[in-house]
């Protein structure tokens, strides 16, 4: 499926970058104290960070760590309240993101601002202050995004186009206003392993020339390869600086908790092949909206004992698997089965009734309920499987708060105050609490999409063990995840999903990730064309 | 200086409580700088629009009548509101409830027995709970929005009402006067408490009761606020938002209806030209100042009840145009909507240190 990508060979990504002595170096932009403070919480407390010119630069830290709300001073979408930052030898005042585009800072979100509806060209026009005549900026476009090694088409409409293919437009933009220092949130998030390969030898080759990149990433192993220094954010503050390419991820990883990560172990034997938990048979689905991905001819079959995964990058139609498997998007009743049942028309709780469970990506807004206690948000999943939540009619909440209590302590859920609202939850502690609220039930068949995103450390480690020994209860669990560590360290067999399709489940012990990333880039046929 | 709109991590109670006590203070005061500007004493202005009625017997028992229709629709707005359901057509809910129920002692007036008034209640629920169902299957089937389809069936029902007290409905001995034949006594609903309020009072703060409980307590309750906060989260829940519209709609119609019919079995005895004098609307900001709470919903009543009665106070008295409680129960949606922001957000103010953006452009 993926062989002609195969071929194209990329240039070996510089592995062990020189360690600059830093002192040496010219300073490009120097904060000093920062501080800022949301209500009661102080989000950045008296930070101190030096970037050098030419240096790629790794900030680290959990959720909540502070990370965002720093970078965000330095691209002036907030206002410090205390401190200072020198750009050069300059005192500056960043007062909105004009200004510190004016002073050379570009950055690359996590989640894109294009407009789909458009091409190319014009997304970049909207964004620069003086676009000038569109041919001129096409040309320039396809000048520097090839200089770079990220191509572009001008004429190419964003819906059309990939997610990594979509980055390299927000990168592209950022290039053509000539930064000093670029600033990039998660940016492999949403790349295959190819792809981001090429992202690194972009960001080698802007290193140098000078110009500066502030890097945030959870990836650990990505960090080691080609930063060339790190600052470690634990709450809200400098715990320390290191050289990445002389640490270890886990030692990282226990820099940015604090503590040391339980690592996640599979267990002594390979699962026994139990019986078939979950089929999916020729499952289609067309897509609902425009942007979303139709189904084509999905089959999988699940057994007890085993952790299966779906690799892919986001926009795959993952999203929409999961909801034809929990029952929210309907489908034939053949193409789906639960312990041999057929129940591709039946609702979430028929299924659920049949000792299914569900977790989906999104936590807030649809995994619960933001507004509503923990103890109501067991409710939303559990009114119908029998756990006595509700007896003619009437919601216990006693009961509630007992499945509250115990999935907390199980799982660890920190919280201010007992039994607060959903949305008071840092991600992670509502992922713990979502995933918490299904395995409690220990069912016999367990869907999770994304089970650790945005989750820190400590908190993935213990949801993954979690997950695996559900399965080796005798359970079935299916994980959806576009985390190539996480699908690594638990899945038993690996399947990959690209444009709504899903290759077949293989060992994952024969898998390797340059195999995965080419099923990945399989239905991608517009990169190929590009590149 | 400027003042800053933080977000809370939970919902405040405190702000919960405070917010309809601080929405009702701005809006007295609104009231006084009205009246002042109008060149009368705001202090006499707000004693006899808030205060007086509430001294007398006479106007007592007229703001518990006008009160009771209030709470009864705005218990089953708050329905439809706590479930993203935005019915803004109880007015006309209410007028054909009213011709339903009215339609057994019109056509059958010799029809006289214990089930006479039961039969009428029955009919003016089904009535209104029918119109209400259109703009929830035009919503459900065609997507259209029902804020449009249910307000303009309003003024539907309000024709149709006018049609037919002028037309077939006319009292065949009214002197070609636009109304209906008196109900007979068999269709008049009974006062109670010795003539100080009509038996609609306490059926009303039953249904309220009622209704607290099931919002409160039961799993349809829980559904309803589910899908109002979030339809995601209700439908991985196995709620069917389709479903919880049309039953939200129904409720809200029905109760509406059932206004309609004891107002006109009640009250007015007959049916007129024009049987409400916007309580369908008024019952907007009720359920809203109620926080949608059916309990509270029954002080909210009360409330805007008097503000039917204090704008009639003030024109007597003090000769100010009777439009004055149209624009402070206006001013008094506006503050609660407006406080309602206070529940997950507080406010802060921020002195700025150094103007920004100043050395950035060096």
């Amino acid at each position: 499926m993926g062989d002609s990508v195969a071929e194209t060979t990329l240039p070996e990504v510089d592995e062990h970058p020189v360690q600059q002595d830093r002192s040496e170096k010219d300073t490009l932009l120097d904060a000093r104290g920062l501080t800022k403070r949301f209500g009661d919480i102080l989000a950045n407390d008296r930070v101190d960070l030096i970037i050098n010119k030419g240096e790629i630069h790794a900030l680290l830290g959990e959720n909540g760590a502070g990370k965002s709300t720093l970078v965000k001073m330095f691209y002036g979408s907030l206002e410090p309240d205390d401190g200072e930052i020198l750009w050069g030898d300059r005192k500056v005042t960043i007062g909105n993101p004009a200004a510190a585009r004016e002073l050379g800072i570009g950055m690359v979100f996590q989640h894109f601002s294009l407009f789909e509806a458009l091409n190319v060209v014009e997304n970049i026009a909207l964004a620069l202050p003086n676009p000038g005549n569109m041919q001129d900026l096409a040309k320039r476009i396809e000048t520097v995004s090839r200089d770079y090694g990220l191509p572009l088409n001008p004429d190419d409409i964003v819906a059309d186009l990939p997610v990594g293919i979509r980055q390299r437009i927000e990168i592209v933009r950022c290039l053509l206003q000539e930064p000093r220092l670029i600033i990039m949130d998660e940016p492999t998030s949403v790349l295959t392993p190819q792809e981001a390969d090429q992202l690194f030898l972009t960001l080698q080759r802007l290193a140098k020339e000078g110009c500066a990149v502030l890097y945030i990433s959870h990836r650990l192993e990505e960090v080691k390869r080609i930063c060339h220094h790190a600052t470690i954010l634990r709450h809200g503050q400098v715990v320390r600086e290191c050289d990445p390419t002389l640490e270890t991820p886990a030692s990282l990883a226990s820099m940015m908790v604090g503590a040391d990560v339980a690592a996640v172990s599979a267990g002594e034997q390979a699962p026994e092949i139990g019986e078939t938990r979950l089929a999916l048979q020729g499952l289609n689905a067309k897509a609902a909206t425009p942007f979303a991905t139709a189904l084509n001819n999905i089959s999988l079959e699940l057994r007890a004992g085993e952790v299966v995964a779906i690799a892919g990058v986001a926009g795959n139609g993952q999203g929409e698997l999961f909801d034809a498997i929990s029952g929210e998007m309907p489908a034939a009743a053949s193409m789906i089965h639960l312990d041999g049942r057929p129940c591709g028309n039946k609702n979430i709780n028929w299924r659920r009734k049949q000792n299914a469970a569900f977790v989906p990506e999104e936590r807030l807004g649809h995994g619960a309920v933001p507004g509503m206690k923990l103890s109501q948000n067991i409710v939303l999943t559990r009114h119908g499987t029998g756990d006595k939540l509700v007896g003619a009619g009437f919601v216990s909440n006693a009961e509630a708060s007992v499945l509250e209590k115990r999935i907390k302590q199980a799982f660890d859920v920190r919280m201010s105050h007992d039994d607060p609202e959903a949305r008071s939850l840092s991600g992670g502690n509502l992922q713990k609490f979502v995933v918490g609220r299904e395995l409690d039930r220990n069912p016999g068949i367990l869907v999770v999409n994304q089970p650790t995103w945005g989750v820190d450390a400590g908190a993935a480690a213990l949801i993954r063990q979690a997950l695996i020994d559900l399965a080796r209860s005798g359970s079935a669990v299916l994980v959806i995840s576009q985390d190539l560590d996480e699908i690594f360290e638990i899945a038993d067999r690996i399947a990959v999903i690209s444009r709504g399709f899903l290759s077949e489940a293989e060992p994952a012990t024969d898998m390797t990730r340059e195999r995965v990333g080419l099923l990945m880039a399989g239905g991608a046929e517009t990169q190929g064309e590009v590149a | 200086m400027r003042i800053e709109l933080v977000k809370r991590k939970e919902h405040s109670r405190t702000m919960a409580l405070l917010s309809p006590l601080i929405a009702v203070a701005l809006t007295a005061l609104s009231a006084a700088i009205l009246f002042s500007i109008t060149g009368h004493n705001p202090l006499i202005g707000l004693y006899k629009f808030f205060i007086e009625p509430l001294t007398q017997q006479w106007s007592l028992e007229a703001t518990i009548d006008k009160a009771t229709p209030l709470i009864l629709i705005g218990c089953g707005l708050a329905v439809c509101y706590l479930s993203n359901n935005w019915n803004i057509g109880a007015e006309g809910q209410f007028v054909v409830g009213a011709l339903f129920g009215s339609a057994l002692p019109i056509l059958f007036p010799s029809f006289e027995n214990v089930i006479t008034l039961p039969l009428m209640l029955l009919f003016g629920a089904i009535g209104g709970a029918l119109w209400a169902l259109i703009p929830a299957l035009l919503k459900t089937r065609f997507n259209t929005n029902e804020i449009l389809t249910s307000l303009m069936l309003v003024y539907v029902a309000g024709l149709l009402l006018d049609y037919l007290v002028r037309g077939p409905w006319r009292d065949p001995d009214g002197y070609n006067f636009p109304e209906s034949r008196i109900f007979s006594d068999a269709a008049t609903l009974p006062e109670v408490f010795g003539g100080a309020m009509s038996l609609s009072a306490p059926i009303t703060i039953i249904i309220a009761i009622v209704l607290a409980i099931v919002l409160a307590k039961t799993l349809k309750g829980f559904e309803i606020r589910v899908m109002g906060e979030s339809p995601r989260a209700g439908s991985f829940a196995g709620f069917s938002a389709k479903r919880l519209t049309l039953f939200s709609f129904a409720i809200a119609g029905a109760l509406a209806g059932l206004a309609g019919t004891m107002e006109v079995s009640g009250a007015l005895n007959q049916l007129l030209p024009s049987i409400s004098p916007g309580y369908g609307f008024t019952a907007i900001i009720v359920a809203f100042l109620g926080r949608l709470n059916p309990i509270g919903i029954i002080i909210a009543g009360f409330v805007l009840a008097l503000s039917y009665i204090g704008g009639e106070g003030v024109q007597s008295a003090m000769g100010v145009s009777n439009e004055i409680a149209s624009v402070i129960q206006g001013l008094l949606l506006f503050f609660v909507l407006a406080c309602d922001t206070l529940i997950l957000y507080r406010i802060r103010m921020v002195s700025r240190r150094v103007p920004t953006g100043e050395t950035s452009h060096v």
